[in-house]
């Protein structure tokens, strides 16, 4: 007869106060119970407080006022907005205002953050030199002190109008903004796009099949011939038959100033350059440590396997330097998208701005407005760190398996 | 011997000299190896080379060069006067300086910015350099007696009472407002449909209310006789140093260990007593200089060190509740650090501008600054908490183990055990903070306070200097400043983290 191993103890008391009050035991259900008294105590406070102090002040509290008129009018908006318009509406000019000046932001950030990264890794010593100078100086000013001198000094410096700098003969700048030319849809337009969207799916299918047919045959397929003929061939295929998607409207200057084009306000072009010439040097430092961070045998091995310096970057060192740099980098993206809040410093009309600063002191619905604009953002970081916790649990069972 | 030399396979003849071997150090060396070993790297270095004659001869010619040096008003400035492409305006920054570094502080009281200053540095110096002796001394200075004094200096004032009265008024606050919501409970009960639930609540709230009261009383009746007396600061302050000496000579172990902790109580307390005789708080104090005159790099500075001061005790709290095991603690610091760190410093800065005084009873105002500076300790502190928490981190799990086994309390593991490693180990992220900070504080100039920037730009209105190189003048004085402040800190973070990291160099 065989003994069977004693089961251990239920031990349920145990267990439901690790539970309630963690590894201090009843104790820590003590101080959670003071803790949430405390809690409620200022929460009732607050709420308190600010009720006798609204009702002082005459405000209705709520979000009601979201459906009344604005009256005040917006100088950059992607969608149609007139003074008329809603509060409501007003909250998403501004958080698409944000969001264009983030995206473009995070877009130059990335590609001046690569470059100097290179140059800062490049045997050339001067070179690498000129990229520290630059890494040392931008980090170490104050955002809004960037954005303050690119818009006061450097945009204001700039001539008016009719002295405007050319360049190349279509996009004009002056202390009023960059203007250039603007695209007016043709009869070709939605066959162009139609075209240019089938190419694209095509061109990522196609790469998915040759990966697989790598993989799982060993057989090499030179995709790159067919890419090129499905993303560009098949727009210029529909340009031939359906005619031109768009025509440029040319900016012509008219009296003081230019008509016709799109104009880009001067707080978009200062808020653009200062947000990714500071955020790139952070991006550089981190695309640096990242490639830094691959171990030098790396290189040596893919070379020893036959494989030329190209391939060895492209096949072994980016994609293990990639796992390094990619969370920092959307860190930098995060802090690229709430630090164009500083727009509210030169006026550019993003989301503080013009709801959490005019709309704010036209209705005085501080609690709603604000709460309203730190909920965006929020919400914006959250599903950031949501995406790259998903990203790195991924890496981490890639690395494990 | 003679076959060795006359076999073939040995050299009969000297060899000629070989060329000494290309040089590979010193500049020579380095400019072969590293600026024109290659066509593509002779390329490179042309365009480094174009990169910094555009930048460099621009600027130094703008700053040195073209620069006019001295002048009464904007006239000096201009190109038809000078006579030359006029680069930097010096005069414009000379008029503004007092401006730039003091705001609109009264000429006749800013030897006390000064004095603070000069201060701040006698404290800081050798708390920075690692050789020196007396850290916990110099930081305690720092870190509590000096944001003190430098409160009384700056802003001027005396105090009423001590200790003894704070407490009391604190709690009777406190108590005052527990009575208030166990009475508002009873008056909801009248209306409510669980209005039996709202009643026994409410009773039950102001009965604790009123035990608070009773239980306090000795205190407030104390407090209302010393008002009574004439020296009340002095009597006051009497009763507690003598109760606090007491409590410091009971908890440090009565007779026989708790000599040390009475002396360096009295000790304590003589010195709080010189500062306030010397700055005669209990008479009333300097004259009072309102916060909305404060300006320039004072503020700049005010709000940078208030903010190191205070994030770090919130950063530590925060970093603790988040390792703890017990729930809600654990939960609540998590949804803390979190908020604060997912939003931008700039709505935080309008919440604490807009949002806090509704939050503040009616007949309560809070200064501009103080917001200012609260809002910017909350937010500093959920970083600094991260930085503490990946410094906790790092400590072995036997650290705080073997605490447990010598019988130590949580207390006293942590802060005798694993705070003081894990906080070694994270100064340079910390110092990372405190220059992101430092260059945060600009930021205070959006909510109308008139830092640094916030005065330069102000300055920049000033038709009286307005020339077209006045923007870029001011610009670069600025920056220098900026510059020179957050450079620093950061090579001093990476000294100390070389000191630190020294026994892993080899």
């Amino acid at each position: 007869m065989s003994t069977e191993a004693r089961k251990p103890p239920a031990q349920i008391a145990l267990k439901i106060r690790r539970v309630l009050g963690g590894k201090a035991g009843w104790n820590g259900v003590a101080v959670q119970f003071a803790f949430a008294a405390i809690l409620g105590w200022i929460g009732y406070e607050i709420v308190s407080n600010a009720r006798a102090n609204l009702e002082n002040q005459h405000i209705a509290a709520g979000f009601g006022f979201l459906r009344n008129n604005a009256g005040f009018d917006v100088n950059q908006t992607l969608i149609s907005y007139t003074g008329s318009d809603t509060f409501l509406r007003v909250f998403v000019v501004g958080l698409l205002n944000t969001l264009v000046v983030s995206v473009v932001g995070i877009f130059f950030a990335t590609v001046i953050g690569f470059i100097v990264a290179l140059c800062r890794l490049s045997p050339n010593w001067l070179l690498s030199r000129v990229g520290e100078i630059y890494v040392e100086i931008i980090r170490n000013l104050p955002l809004l002190f960037q954005i303050l001198f690119w818009y006061l000094a450097v945009l204001a410096a700039l001539p008016n109008p009719r002295q405007s700098i050319s360049l190349l003969g279509f996009a004009f700048i002056s202390n009023r903004g960059l203007v250039i030319p603007r695209p007016i849809g043709e009869g070709g337009f939605e066959p162009f796009l139609a075209m240019l969207a089938l190419g694209i799916v095509a061109a990522i299918a196609l790469r998915i099949y040759a990966r697989r047919a790598l993989f799982q045959r060993g057989q090499m397929i030179r995709i790159w011939p067919y890419v090129l003929g499905l993303v560009f061939g098949l727009p210029l295929a529909s340009i031939l038959v359906f005619g031109l998607p768009f025509t440029f409207e040319m900016p012509q200057l008219k009296g003081f100033n230019f008509a016709g084009g799109s104009r880009i306000i001067p707080e978009f072009v200062a808020l653009t350059l200062a947000l990714s010439t500071y955020t790139a040097a952070f991006i550089a430092e981190i695309v640096r440590a990242g490639i830094l961070s691959v171990h030098s045998g790396q290189m040596e091995a893919g070379s020893s396997l036959g494989l030329s310096r190209g391939t060895t970057l492209r096949l072994i060192v980016v994609p293990q330097a990639m796992r390094v740099i990619v969370p920092p980098l959307t860190n930098q993206y995060l802090n690229l998208t709430k630090n164009s809040s500083l727009a509210v410093a030169i006026g550019y009309p993003d989301l503080v701005s013009v709801f959490a600063g005019t709309s704010l002191s036209q209705t005085g619905q501080a609690i709603e407005i604000i709460a309203m604009t730190m909920g965006v953002y929020l919400m914006i970081s959250l599903l950031t760190s949501a995406v790259m916790s998903v990203y790195g649990w991924r890496v981490s069972r890639s690395l494990g398996a | 011997m003679s076959d060795i030399t006359s076999s073939g396979y040995v050299r009969q003849d000297l060899l000629t000299e070989r060329p000494a071997p290309v040089k590979t150090t010193g500049f020579i060396g380095l400019v072969r190896t590293r600026l024109f070993n290659s066509p593509t790297n002779i390329l490179l270095t042309i365009v480094g080379a174009l990169l910094l004659w555009f930048t460099i001869v621009p600027s130094v010619r703008f700053l040195m060069v073209d620069a006019v040096w001295t002048g009464k008003d904007r006239t000096a400035c201009l190109t038809e006067n000078a006579g030359f492409t006029v680069g930097a305006c010096w005069p414009y920054i000379q008029a503004k300086l007092p401006q730039l570094i003091y705001g609109f502080y009264p000429e006749a009281e800013r030897w006390r910015v000064n004095l603070s200053l000069i201060l701040a540095a006698v404290l800081l110096l050798p708390l920075l350099i690692p050789r020196l002796p007396a850290k916990g001394l110099n930081a305690s200075l720092f870190f509590f007696a000096f944001p003190v004094v430098a409160f009384f200096l700056l802003h001027g004032g005396g105090i009423t009472g001590f200790g003894l009265s704070w407490t009391a008024g604190l709690l009777q606050l406190f108590d005052d407002s527990i009575i208030g919501a166990g009475q508002a409970l009873l008056s909801l009960a009248k209306t409510s449909a669980i209005a039996p639930l709202f009643w026994v609540a409410g009773n039950l709230i102001v009965l604790v209310g009123t035990a608070i009261y009773w239980l306090i009383f000795p205190l407030t009746w104390l407090r209302d006789q010393l008002q009574g007396t004439g020296q009340s600061v002095w009597a006051d302050f009497a009763i507690t140093a003598a109760i606090v000496s007491l409590i410091a000579f009971v908890l440090g172990g009565g007779v026989r260990t708790g000599g040390r902790a009475l002396t360096s109580s009295i000790a304590t307390f003589i010195a709080i007593a010189i500062v306030i005789k010397l700055m005669g708080l209990d008479r009333g104090g300097l004259p009072v200089v309102a916060t909305n005159l404060w300006g320039g790099l004072l503020v700049t500075l005010v709000v940078s060190v208030t903010g190191i001061v205070t994030s770090l005790p919130i950063g530590i709290a925060l970093a603790l509740g988040r390792r703890s095991t017990i729930p809600l603690i654990r939960i609540f610091s998590i949804a803390f650090i979190e908020f604060w760190r997912g939003v931008p410093l700039i709505t935080v800065l309008f919440f604490a501008t807009y949002m806090l005084p509704l939050f503040l009873p009616g007949n309560f105002t809070v200064d501009g600054l103080v917001r200012a500076l609260i809002g910017i300790a909350l937010f500093t502190g959920a970083y600094q908490a991260e930085n503490v928490r990946g410094g906790l981190a790092a400590i072995p799990r036997g650290q705080g183990e073997a605490a447990a086994a010598l019988g130590l309390s949580w207390w006293k593991t942590t802060s005798l055990i694993v705070l003081p490693q894990g906080l070694r180990h994270v100064i340079p992220n910390l110092v990372n903070s405190f220059i992101s900070l430092f260059k945060d504080t600009s930021l205070v100039s959006i909510v109308a306070l008139f830092d640094l920037l916030g005065s330069l730009r102000a300055s920049f209105s000033d038709p009286k200097w307005s020339t077209p190189s006045t923007a870029f003048t001011g610009f670069a004085f600025a920056g220098i400043i900026y510059f020179i402040f957050c450079f620093g800190m950061s090579r001093y973070s990476l000294f100390v983290e070389h000191r630190l990291n020294a026994h892993r160099r080899n």
